[in-house]
Protein backbone atom coordinates (compact mmCIF):
# COMPACT_ATOMS: atom_id res chain seq x y z
CA UNK A 1 0.00 0.00 0.00
CA UNK A 2 1.72 3.13 -1.23
CA UNK A 3 0.67 6.60 -0.02
CA UNK A 4 -0.67 7.57 -3.45
CA UNK A 5 -2.94 4.54 -3.70
CA UNK A 6 -4.00 5.05 -0.10
CA UNK A 7 -5.04 8.61 -0.94
CA UNK A 8 -6.82 7.48 -4.13
CA UNK A 9 -8.70 4.81 -2.18
CA UNK A 10 -9.83 7.39 0.38
CA UNK A 11 -11.02 9.81 -2.31
CA UNK A 12 -12.78 7.05 -4.23
CA UNK A 13 -14.53 5.67 -1.17
CA UNK A 14 -15.81 9.13 -0.24
CA UNK A 15 -17.11 9.56 -3.81
CA UNK A 16 -19.00 6.26 -3.60
CA UNK A 17 -20.41 7.07 -0.18
CA UNK A 18 -21.58 10.49 -1.39
CA UNK A 19 -23.13 8.83 -4.46
CA UNK A 20 -24.95 6.35 -2.23
CA UNK A 21 -26.22 9.19 -0.03
CA UNK A 22 -27.59 11.06 -3.06
CA UNK A 23 -29.24 7.89 -4.34
CA UNK A 24 -30.73 7.38 -0.88
CA UNK A 25 -32.35 10.82 -1.13
CA UNK A 26 -33.89 9.69 -4.43
CA UNK A 27 -34.98 6.45 -2.76
CA UNK A 28 -36.82 8.35 -0.04
CA UNK A 29 -38.24 11.00 -2.33
CA UNK A 30 -39.61 8.73 -5.04
CA UNK A 31 -41.92 9.99 -6.48
CA UNK A 32 -42.95 6.78 -8.26
CA UNK A 33 -42.16 3.23 -7.24
CA UNK A 34 -39.90 2.75 -10.28
CA UNK A 35 -37.69 5.61 -9.07
CA UNK A 36 -37.17 3.78 -5.81
CA UNK A 37 -36.26 0.54 -7.58
CA UNK A 38 -33.78 2.42 -9.78
CA UNK A 39 -32.20 4.09 -6.74
CA UNK A 40 -31.96 0.76 -4.89
CA UNK A 41 -30.25 -0.84 -7.88
CA UNK A 42 -27.79 2.05 -8.02
CA UNK A 43 -27.04 1.70 -4.30
CA UNK A 44 -26.39 -2.01 -4.81
CA UNK A 45 -23.89 -1.33 -7.60
CA UNK A 46 -22.12 1.29 -5.52
CA UNK A 47 -21.94 -1.03 -2.53
CA UNK A 48 -20.33 -3.62 -4.77
CA UNK A 49 -17.82 -1.04 -5.99
CA UNK A 50 -17.00 -0.09 -2.38
CA UNK A 51 -16.26 -3.75 -1.63
CA UNK A 52 -14.01 -3.99 -4.71
CA UNK A 53 -12.09 -0.87 -3.68
CA UNK A 54 -11.69 -2.28 -0.17
CA UNK A 55 -10.26 -5.41 -1.84
CA UNK A 56 -7.52 -3.20 -3.31
CA UNK A 57 -7.05 -1.40 0.01
CA UNK A 58 -6.47 -4.61 1.96
CA UNK A 59 -4.85 -6.48 -0.91
CA UNK A 60 -7.09 -9.49 -0.58
CA UNK A 61 -9.03 -11.33 -3.27
CA UNK A 62 -11.65 -12.50 -0.79
CA UNK A 63 -13.45 -9.22 -1.39
CA UNK A 64 -13.93 -10.18 -5.02
CA UNK A 65 -16.20 -13.04 -4.04
CA UNK A 66 -18.40 -10.90 -1.82
CA UNK A 67 -18.59 -8.30 -4.59
CA UNK A 68 -19.78 -11.01 -6.97
CA UNK A 69 -22.40 -12.08 -4.42
CA UNK A 70 -23.62 -8.50 -3.97
CA UNK A 71 -23.92 -8.11 -7.75
CA UNK A 72 -25.90 -11.37 -7.89
CA UNK A 73 -28.30 -10.40 -5.11
CA UNK A 74 -28.73 -6.91 -6.55
CA UNK A 75 -29.65 -8.36 -9.91
CA UNK A 76 -32.17 -10.81 -8.48
CA UNK A 77 -33.84 -8.25 -6.22
CA UNK A 78 -34.03 -5.52 -8.87
CA UNK A 79 -35.37 -7.93 -11.47
CA UNK A 80 -37.99 -9.24 -9.03
CA UNK A 81 -39.06 -5.72 -8.05
CA UNK A 82 -39.29 -4.61 -11.68
CA UNK A 83 -41.32 -7.70 -12.49
CA UNK A 84 -43.59 -6.93 -9.59
CA UNK A 85 -44.15 -3.38 -10.88
CA UNK A 86 -44.93 -4.73 -14.32
CA UNK A 87 -47.56 -7.26 -13.36
CA UNK A 88 -48.23 -7.03 -9.65
CA UNK A 89 -46.77 -10.48 -9.10
CA UNK A 90 -43.26 -11.91 -9.19
CA UNK A 91 -43.86 -15.50 -10.25
CA UNK A 92 -46.86 -16.30 -12.34
CA UNK B 1 10.55 1.32 -6.25
CA UNK B 2 11.21 1.17 -9.97
CA UNK B 3 9.79 3.38 -12.72
CA UNK B 4 7.41 0.60 -13.77
CA UNK B 5 5.75 0.33 -10.38
CA UNK B 6 5.44 4.12 -10.19
CA UNK B 7 3.58 4.15 -13.51
CA UNK B 8 1.36 1.30 -12.31
CA UNK B 9 0.72 3.14 -9.05
CA UNK B 10 -0.38 6.29 -10.85
CA UNK B 11 -2.53 4.24 -13.25
CA UNK B 12 -4.28 2.42 -10.39
CA UNK B 13 -4.92 5.69 -8.55
CA UNK B 14 -6.27 7.40 -11.69
CA UNK B 15 -8.55 4.49 -12.57
CA UNK B 16 -9.99 4.37 -9.05
CA UNK B 17 -10.61 8.10 -8.86
CA UNK B 18 -12.11 8.20 -12.38
CA UNK B 19 -14.60 5.51 -11.43
CA UNK B 20 -15.51 7.29 -8.20
CA UNK B 21 -15.94 10.71 -9.78
CA UNK B 22 -18.09 9.41 -12.64
CA UNK B 23 -20.21 7.43 -10.21
CA UNK B 24 -20.76 10.58 -8.18
CA UNK B 25 -21.74 12.44 -11.37
CA UNK B 26 -24.26 9.73 -12.18
CA UNK B 27 -25.70 9.97 -8.66
CA UNK B 28 -26.14 13.70 -9.17
CA UNK B 29 -27.93 12.92 -12.41
CA UNK B 30 -30.13 10.35 -10.68
CA UNK B 31 -31.13 13.02 -8.18
CA UNK B 32 -31.50 15.98 -10.50
CA UNK B 33 -33.03 14.79 -13.78
CA UNK B 34 -36.70 15.70 -14.04
CA UNK B 35 -38.50 12.73 -15.59
CA UNK B 36 -38.12 9.06 -14.80
CA UNK B 37 -36.80 8.12 -18.24
CA UNK B 38 -34.11 10.79 -17.96
CA UNK B 39 -33.17 9.33 -14.59
CA UNK B 40 -32.69 5.90 -16.15
CA UNK B 41 -29.59 7.02 -18.07
CA UNK B 42 -27.08 8.11 -15.39
CA UNK B 43 -27.00 4.86 -13.33
CA UNK B 44 -25.73 3.05 -16.42
CA UNK B 45 -22.46 4.95 -15.92
CA UNK B 46 -21.88 3.23 -12.59
CA UNK B 47 -22.87 -0.07 -14.18
CA UNK B 48 -20.31 0.19 -16.96
CA UNK B 49 -17.52 2.72 -16.62
CA UNK B 50 -17.05 2.69 -12.85
CA UNK B 51 -17.07 -1.11 -12.70
CA UNK B 52 -14.65 -1.42 -15.63
CA UNK B 53 -12.26 1.10 -14.11
CA UNK B 54 -12.32 -0.54 -10.68
CA UNK B 55 -11.86 -4.04 -12.09
CA UNK B 56 -8.97 -2.87 -14.26
CA UNK B 57 -7.38 -1.11 -11.27
CA UNK B 58 -7.70 -4.31 -9.23
CA UNK B 59 -6.08 -6.42 -11.96
CA UNK B 60 -3.19 -3.96 -12.39
CA UNK B 61 -2.73 -3.65 -8.63
CA UNK B 62 -2.60 -7.39 -8.00
CA UNK B 63 -0.37 -7.99 -11.02
CA UNK B 64 2.20 -5.34 -10.08
CA UNK B 65 2.18 -5.30 -6.29
CA UNK B 66 1.31 -8.89 -5.43
CA UNK B 67 2.67 -10.71 -8.51
CA UNK B 68 -0.46 -12.61 -9.38
CA UNK B 69 -2.60 -12.35 -12.44
CA UNK B 70 -6.13 -11.85 -11.08
CA UNK B 71 -7.91 -11.97 -14.45
CA UNK B 72 -10.98 -13.46 -12.79
CA UNK B 73 -11.87 -9.96 -11.55
CA UNK B 74 -12.96 -9.29 -15.12
CA UNK B 75 -15.86 -11.71 -14.52
CA UNK B 76 -17.72 -8.95 -12.64
CA UNK B 77 -17.94 -6.56 -15.63
CA UNK B 78 -18.91 -9.48 -17.88
CA UNK B 79 -21.55 -10.62 -15.41
CA UNK B 80 -22.92 -7.11 -15.00
CA UNK B 81 -23.08 -6.54 -18.75
CA UNK B 82 -25.33 -9.62 -18.94
CA UNK B 83 -27.55 -8.81 -15.96
CA UNK B 84 -27.87 -5.02 -16.18
CA UNK B 85 -29.82 -5.07 -19.49
CA UNK B 86 -32.34 -7.49 -17.98
CA UNK B 87 -33.18 -5.26 -15.01
CA UNK B 88 -33.05 -2.05 -17.06
CA UNK B 89 -35.31 -3.35 -19.81
CA UNK B 90 -37.79 -4.81 -17.30
CA UNK B 91 -37.84 -1.58 -15.32
CA UNK B 92 -38.29 0.51 -18.48
CA UNK B 93 -41.23 -1.64 -19.56
CA UNK B 94 -42.79 -1.42 -16.11
CA UNK B 95 -42.34 2.36 -16.06
CA UNK B 96 -43.82 2.74 -19.54
CA UNK B 97 -46.81 0.61 -18.57
CA UNK B 98 -47.40 2.56 -15.37
CA UNK B 99 -46.93 5.98 -17.00
CA UNK B 100 -49.46 5.08 -19.70
CA UNK B 101 -51.94 3.92 -17.09
CA UNK B 102 -51.44 7.12 -15.17
CA UNK B 103 -51.56 9.28 -18.27
CA UNK B 104 -48.04 10.57 -17.66
CA UNK B 105 -45.40 11.57 -20.17
CA UNK B 106 -45.00 8.42 -22.21
CA UNK B 107 -45.60 7.87 -25.91
CA UNK B 108 -48.87 6.09 -26.63
CA UNK B 109 -48.76 2.42 -27.57
CA UNK B 110 -48.21 1.82 -31.29
CA UNK B 111 -51.22 1.09 -33.46
CA UNK B 112 -54.77 2.18 -32.90
CA UNK B 113 -55.79 -0.60 -30.55
CA UNK B 114 -54.82 0.30 -26.97
CA UNK B 115 -52.95 -2.41 -25.07
CA UNK B 116 -55.23 -4.32 -22.75
CA UNK B 117 -53.95 -6.40 -19.90
CA UNK C 1 -20.57 -35.07 -29.60
CA UNK C 2 -23.68 -33.14 -30.52
CA UNK C 3 -25.69 -35.05 -27.89
CA UNK C 4 -23.05 -34.53 -25.24
CA UNK C 5 -22.71 -30.79 -25.87
CA UNK C 6 -26.02 -29.40 -27.11
CA UNK C 7 -24.73 -25.84 -26.62
CA UNK C 8 -20.98 -25.81 -27.26
CA UNK C 9 -20.59 -22.07 -26.73
CA UNK C 10 -22.32 -22.20 -23.35
CA UNK C 11 -20.25 -25.23 -22.33
CA UNK C 12 -17.00 -23.53 -23.31
CA UNK C 13 -17.80 -20.33 -21.42
CA UNK C 14 -18.90 -22.27 -18.32
CA UNK C 15 -15.63 -24.22 -18.40
CA UNK C 16 -13.52 -21.06 -18.70
CA UNK C 17 -15.54 -19.30 -16.00
CA UNK C 18 -15.13 -22.14 -13.52
CA UNK C 19 -11.37 -22.35 -14.10
CA UNK C 20 -11.10 -18.57 -13.73
CA UNK C 21 -13.07 -18.59 -10.48
CA UNK C 22 -10.99 -21.39 -9.01
CA UNK C 23 -7.76 -19.84 -10.23
CA UNK C 24 -5.99 -23.15 -10.62
CA UNK C 25 -5.40 -25.78 -13.29
CA UNK C 26 -5.34 -28.76 -10.93
CA UNK C 27 -6.77 -32.03 -12.23
CA UNK C 28 -9.73 -31.91 -9.83
CA UNK C 29 -10.75 -28.45 -10.97
CA UNK C 30 -10.51 -29.47 -14.63
CA UNK C 31 -12.72 -32.52 -14.00
CA UNK C 32 -15.28 -30.46 -12.08
CA UNK C 33 -15.27 -27.75 -14.75
CA UNK C 34 -15.81 -30.37 -17.47
CA UNK C 35 -18.64 -31.92 -15.47
CA UNK C 36 -20.35 -28.53 -15.02
CA UNK C 37 -19.86 -27.67 -18.69
CA UNK C 38 -21.68 -30.90 -19.55
CA UNK C 39 -24.35 -30.86 -16.83
CA UNK C 40 -25.56 -27.25 -16.91
CA UNK C 41 -26.62 -27.15 -20.60
CA UNK C 42 -28.51 -30.42 -20.05
CA UNK C 43 -30.14 -29.01 -16.91
CA UNK C 44 -31.07 -25.86 -18.85
CA UNK C 45 -32.55 -27.80 -21.80
CA UNK C 46 -36.13 -27.70 -20.40
CA UNK C 47 -35.96 -23.89 -20.68
CA UNK C 48 -35.67 -24.44 -24.46
CA UNK C 49 -33.02 -21.83 -25.24
CA UNK C 50 -32.74 -20.99 -28.92
CA UNK C 51 -29.57 -22.38 -30.42
CA UNK C 52 -27.06 -19.63 -31.13
CA UNK C 53 -25.10 -19.74 -34.34
CA UNK C 54 -22.41 -17.15 -34.84
CA UNK C 55 -21.67 -16.84 -38.51
CA UNK C 56 -19.04 -14.13 -38.61
CA UNK C 57 -16.75 -14.16 -35.54
CA UNK C 58 -14.66 -11.35 -37.05
CA UNK C 59 -17.67 -9.06 -37.23
CA UNK C 60 -18.55 -10.00 -33.66
CA UNK C 61 -15.11 -8.97 -32.38
CA UNK C 62 -15.34 -5.68 -34.25
CA UNK C 63 -18.84 -5.05 -32.88
CA UNK C 64 -17.64 -5.64 -29.31
CA UNK C 65 -14.85 -3.10 -29.83
CA UNK C 66 -17.23 -0.56 -31.40
CA UNK C 67 -19.70 -0.96 -28.53
CA UNK C 68 -16.91 -0.69 -25.96
CA UNK C 69 -15.68 2.60 -27.42
CA UNK C 70 -19.27 3.89 -27.72
CA UNK C 71 -19.93 3.05 -24.07
CA UNK C 72 -16.82 5.00 -23.11
CA UNK C 73 -17.81 8.04 -25.19
CA UNK C 74 -21.45 7.93 -24.12
CA UNK C 75 -20.40 7.73 -20.45
CA UNK C 76 -18.47 10.96 -20.73
CA UNK C 77 -21.28 12.62 -22.70
CA UNK C 78 -23.96 11.64 -20.17
CA UNK C 79 -21.80 12.70 -17.22
CA UNK C 80 -21.07 16.05 -18.92
CA UNK C 81 -24.75 16.42 -19.77
CA UNK C 82 -25.68 15.86 -16.14
CA UNK C 83 -23.11 18.31 -14.82
CA UNK C 84 -24.08 21.14 -17.15
CA UNK C 85 -27.82 20.49 -16.94
CA UNK C 86 -28.53 23.66 -14.89
CA UNK C 87 -27.38 25.74 -17.85
CA UNK C 88 -28.38 23.56 -20.77
CA UNK C 89 -30.90 20.81 -20.13
CA UNK C 90 -30.28 17.65 -22.16
CA UNK C 91 -32.98 17.05 -24.74
CA UNK C 92 -34.27 13.66 -23.73
CA UNK C 93 -36.68 12.16 -26.24
CA UNK C 94 -38.31 8.95 -27.31
CA UNK C 95 -37.30 7.65 -30.73
CA UNK C 96 -39.03 4.95 -32.69
CA UNK C 97 -36.48 2.98 -34.72
CA UNK C 98 -37.78 0.67 -37.45
CA UNK C 99 -35.93 -2.64 -37.18
CA UNK C 100 -35.04 -5.14 -39.87
CA UNK C 101 -33.72 -7.94 -37.67
CA UNK C 102 -36.12 -10.57 -36.43
CA UNK C 103 -33.84 -13.22 -34.92
CA UNK C 104 -34.53 -13.38 -31.14
CA UNK C 105 -30.86 -13.80 -30.28
CA UNK C 106 -29.93 -10.76 -32.36
CA UNK C 107 -32.71 -8.74 -30.69
CA UNK C 108 -31.46 -9.81 -27.25
CA UNK C 109 -27.96 -8.70 -28.20
CA UNK C 110 -29.33 -5.38 -29.46
CA UNK C 111 -31.19 -4.94 -26.16
CA UNK C 112 -27.98 -5.54 -24.24
CA UNK C 113 -26.11 -3.04 -26.44
CA UNK C 114 -28.67 -0.26 -26.06
CA UNK C 115 -28.98 -0.61 -22.30
CA UNK C 116 -25.24 -0.91 -21.69
CA UNK C 117 -24.68 2.38 -23.53
CA UNK C 118 -25.69 5.06 -21.00
CA UNK C 119 -27.10 7.43 -23.60
CA UNK C 120 -29.88 5.09 -24.74
CA UNK C 121 -32.44 2.91 -22.96
CA UNK C 122 -34.41 0.12 -24.61
CA UNK C 123 -38.04 0.77 -23.72
CA UNK C 124 -40.40 -1.23 -25.85
CA UNK C 125 -40.33 -3.54 -28.84
CA UNK C 126 -43.56 -4.16 -30.64
CA UNK C 127 -44.08 -6.23 -33.72
CA UNK C 128 -44.56 -4.15 -36.82
CA UNK C 129 -43.85 -0.85 -35.08
CA UNK C 130 -40.16 -1.13 -34.43
CA UNK C 131 -38.30 -0.34 -31.30
CA UNK C 132 -39.02 2.47 -28.87
CA UNK C 133 -35.81 3.95 -27.45
CA UNK C 134 -35.29 6.72 -24.96
CA UNK C 135 -32.29 8.88 -25.82
CA UNK C 136 -30.58 11.08 -23.23
CA UNK C 137 -29.59 13.93 -25.51
CA UNK C 138 -31.09 13.87 -28.99
CA UNK C 139 -29.88 16.33 -31.62
CA UNK C 140 -31.04 14.95 -34.94
CA UNK C 141 -33.56 12.12 -34.99
CA UNK C 142 -32.99 11.07 -38.62
CA UNK C 143 -29.21 10.99 -38.22
CA UNK C 144 -29.53 9.10 -34.94
CA UNK C 145 -31.70 6.38 -36.50
CA UNK C 146 -29.38 6.02 -39.51
CA UNK C 147 -26.32 5.84 -37.27
CA UNK C 148 -28.00 3.33 -34.94
CA UNK C 149 -28.96 1.01 -37.78
CA UNK C 150 -25.58 1.27 -39.46
CA UNK C 151 -23.53 0.83 -36.30
CA UNK C 152 -25.36 -1.92 -34.42
CA UNK C 153 -28.14 -3.44 -36.47
CA UNK C 154 -26.16 -4.26 -39.60
CA UNK C 155 -23.33 -6.13 -37.83
CA UNK C 156 -25.90 -8.07 -35.77
CA UNK C 157 -27.68 -9.00 -38.96
CA UNK C 158 -24.42 -10.28 -40.41
CA UNK C 159 -23.59 -12.25 -37.27
CA UNK C 160 -26.89 -13.93 -36.52
CA UNK C 161 -28.89 -14.13 -39.75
Amino acid sequence: MTPLIDLAVTVTLSCYVAAMALAFVRLLRGPAAQDRVLALDFIYINGMLVVLVLGIRFGSSMYFESALLIALFGFVSSAALAKFLLRGEVIE
Amino acid sequence: MTAGTTVAEVAVALLLVAGGVLSLASAIGLLRMRTFFMRMHPPAIANTFAVWCTALAMIVYFAVFQDRLALYVWLIPIFLSITAPVTTALLARAALFRERQRGGDAPPPPGDVPVSR
Amino acid sequence: MKRLFPAPLLSASLFVMWIALQGSLAAGDLVLAAFLAMAIPIACAPLRPLPVRIRRPGVLVRLVLVVGSDVFRSNLQVAAGVLRSPWRAPRGAFVRVPLDITDPNALAALCAITTVIPGTVWTELSEGHGLLLHVFDLHDEVAFIANFKQRYEKPLQEIFE
